[in-house]
């Protein structure tokens, strides 16, 4: 029993914090499935996205969870102008051009966040950074329960704006069926824009439900970017399911590849899932093609 | 066909007498350091500009070969020549391993990418967390000056050496312009389905492009070491050296002879008059790194070299 008292506890870690990689990953792999991209920059957007959050309440005391209708918002813009008018553009229509875009654009943001805001980490203290719940088998701090809360419930609203929204619909169909999309009147370039906005927005959320149990500095995005794309990868390109999903695989195997190789050597089971499901099962759980 | 052998010969030729000329130490690490960046966006372009294939995680081969370097001359006294060897063949082999994985399964494009850079981020963590690389610490070679032992007394030694490479570098890069192994290298980035219709064996061929890409990281690395004497996690496996190798092909033109030599001058240029303009500022180099290659895939998706040869193509037109 002594093992599963530190299993358990560990694995719920795990959950937590994967629901918050889901939340991350579920704005990439939207991006992949419509403009079928990798978006290279989405750590450095991330990190953007906790600065805002972190100066939100350094400099105006908002509380991160109230900073929700700002920061989305605001990411929501710099992803819908990105797309619309760097990387859309930069493209010409060639999928090399364009992650060789985002992955300028990741060094961009990156370096001009260490410049101007330093290497320090930024951490913030709510009053209830530290509190916890119990959960019978462990403790787990109040941020990262509400942080599952949250994804869980924002990836619901992302799926029925995708169903049921005519928003939803354009996207869906550009994804399937291009031409086709445009001969009905559908303007690829707004909706390409709104996708990538929509996408980074998420980023967005993700930094407010972060930041109370996390810090911000410039280079946090490095830490994100190959876990989310492993979570894509993992529950298939395009799939919001498997990005849920995927996300909670991952955190439960990084909590365990911590608790049984320790810190440094235990992320690394988070890569070697990622090249076998590349290698081996490139669809992943949930994915329908190549 | 032989013109372009030639041009090798005459920009040799042209390289080889500046530590002579060039009478300061600054100007000579100016050339060194460009010359080194040109191999590394060689031994990319290879893979990537001849085959198509763009990997971010040449660090995994840039890094291996530096740590074959530095690990084998402080734990078994290996003399720091027969280390190049070495670090070139462990280069290529895990170049071979990485493609020999990710061709075999046909990952392609932005599948391609993705892979290289988690094995570059693999082998990161791994250098991180043994003990025989030093770990976090990294590794420092012993200064001991002396040309037998790869360690010059004077800048003008490594010029020599990294000429050699960039030689070696043009060489591989000309013979893959006019052999068929080249041929269906290009073969394959234009159109794999068609290249393995007309009977191309495409596994091998990326899998020979990327060893000898590799093998060619794996010898920058031993440079690296040789030259600064240090090498830890980040600097051997960071995304730093990928992206470098990356950009300066890209900047002085894809699948070309001179292209990565031609942008990494270019490129070497633009780094000295952004620490002139802006002092040393932490990251702000690294930012123009980021705006340039934005802006050459925006505006001059052919590189430098493209744009040359574009004028010249129309030059050569007008009388016509």
């Amino acid at each position: 029993m002594d093992q599963l008292s530190i299993l358990l506890p560990a694995i719920l870690n795990g959950v937590t914090t994967g629901a918050v990689y889901a939340l991350v990953a579920l704005g990439l792999t939207l991006i992949y499935g419509v403009l079928h991209i990798i978006n290279f920059a989405h750590g450095s957007l991330l990190m953007v996205a906790l600065y805002g959050v972190y100066f939100l309440y350094a400099l105006f005391g908002i509380d991160p969870y109230l900073a929700f209708p700002i920061i989305v918002p605001l990411m929501f813009a710099l992803g819908y102008g990105l797309q619309r008018y760097v990387i859309g553009r930069a493209g010409h229509g060639k999928d090399e051009n364009i992650m060789l875009v985002t992955l300028g654009l990741s060094i961009i943001i990156e370096n001009l966040a260490l410049f101007f805001w330093t290497s320090n980490t930024r951490t913030i203290n709510t009053s209830y950074g530290f509190s916890t719940v119990d959960f019978g088998v462990a403790f787990i701090a109040v941020p990262k329960v509400v942080a599952f809360v949250g994804a869980v419930i924002i990836a619901g609203l992302l799926w029925l704006v995708m169903q049921r929204t005519d928003l939803g619909k354009a996207i869906r169909a550009l994804a399937k069926e291009p031409r086709g999309a445009q001969l009905v009147g559908i303007s690829a370039p707004h909706v390409y824009a709104m996708s990538f906005g929509i996408g980074i927005a998420c980023l967005g959320a993700a930094a407010c439900l972060l930041l109370p149990s996390y810090y911000a500095s410039p280079q946090i995005g490095h830490a994100f970017v190959l876990i989310a794309f492993t979570i894509v990868v993992l529950g298939g390109m395009g799939s919001f399911g498997g990005a849920l999903l995927g996300g909670l695989i991952i955190g439960v195997t990084e909590s365990l590849g911590g608790l049984f190789l320790g810190e440094s050597l235990g992320k690394i089971g988070i890569f070697l899932i990622f090249i076998a499901v590349l290698l081996l099962r490139p669809t992943g759980l949930f994915g329908q093609r190549a | 066909m032989m013109r372009a052998g030639v041009a090798i010969v005459i920009v040799l030729a042209a390289l080889l007498p500046a530590p002579w000329l060039l009478h300061s130490d600054f100007w000579l690490n100016f050339a060194i350091m460009a010359l080194y960046y040109g191999f590394l966006g060689q031994a990319w372009n290879i893979l990537g500009g001849f085959g198509g294939q763009f990997s971010f995680g040449h660090a995994a081969f840039f890094g291996t070969g530096a740590y074959t370097s530095a690990v084998l001359q402080l734990r078994l006294g290996v003399d720091p020549w027969l280390c190049l060897v070495f670090a070139g063949i462990l280069g290529g082999a895990v170049g071979a391993l990485v493609g020999a994985l990710s061709f075999r399964y046909g990952l392609r494009g932005s599948y391609f990418a993705l892979v290289t850079l988690a094995f570059a981020e693999v082998f990161r963590i791994l250098a991180d967390s043994v003990e025989f690389t030093g770990a976090g610490v990294g590794l420092q070679v012993p200064l001991r000056q002396s040309a037998a032992n790869f360690q010059f007394p004077d800048k003008a030694g490594f010029y020599f050496v990294i000429l050699g490479l960039t030689a070696l570098g043009l060489a591989i890069a000309w013979w893959l312009e006019n052999s068929r192994l080249g041929a269906r290298l290009v073969a394959v980035r234009e159109n794999e389905d068609a290249a393995r219709a007309l009977g191309v064996n495409v596994f091998r061929t990326k899998v020979i492009a990327i060893t000898l890409s590799g093998a060619l990281m794996g010898l920058g690395g031993t440079f690296y070491v040789q030259y600064f004497l240090y090498i830890d996690p980040t600097i051997a496996y960071g995304p730093a050296v990928s992206v470098s190798a990356l950009l300066v092909p890209i900047v002085g033109g894809l699948g070309t002879v001179f292209g990565p030599l031609l942008g990494a001058f270019a490129l070497q240029w633009v780094n000295q008059f952004a620490q002139l303009a802006m002092g040393n500022a932490i990251g702000l180099n690294l930012v123009l790194y980021g705006v340039i290659l934005v802006l050459m895939i925006m505006y001059m998706p052919n590189g430098l070299f493209g744009l040359a040869r574009v004028s010249a193509r129309r030059l050569v037109r007008r009388p016509a």
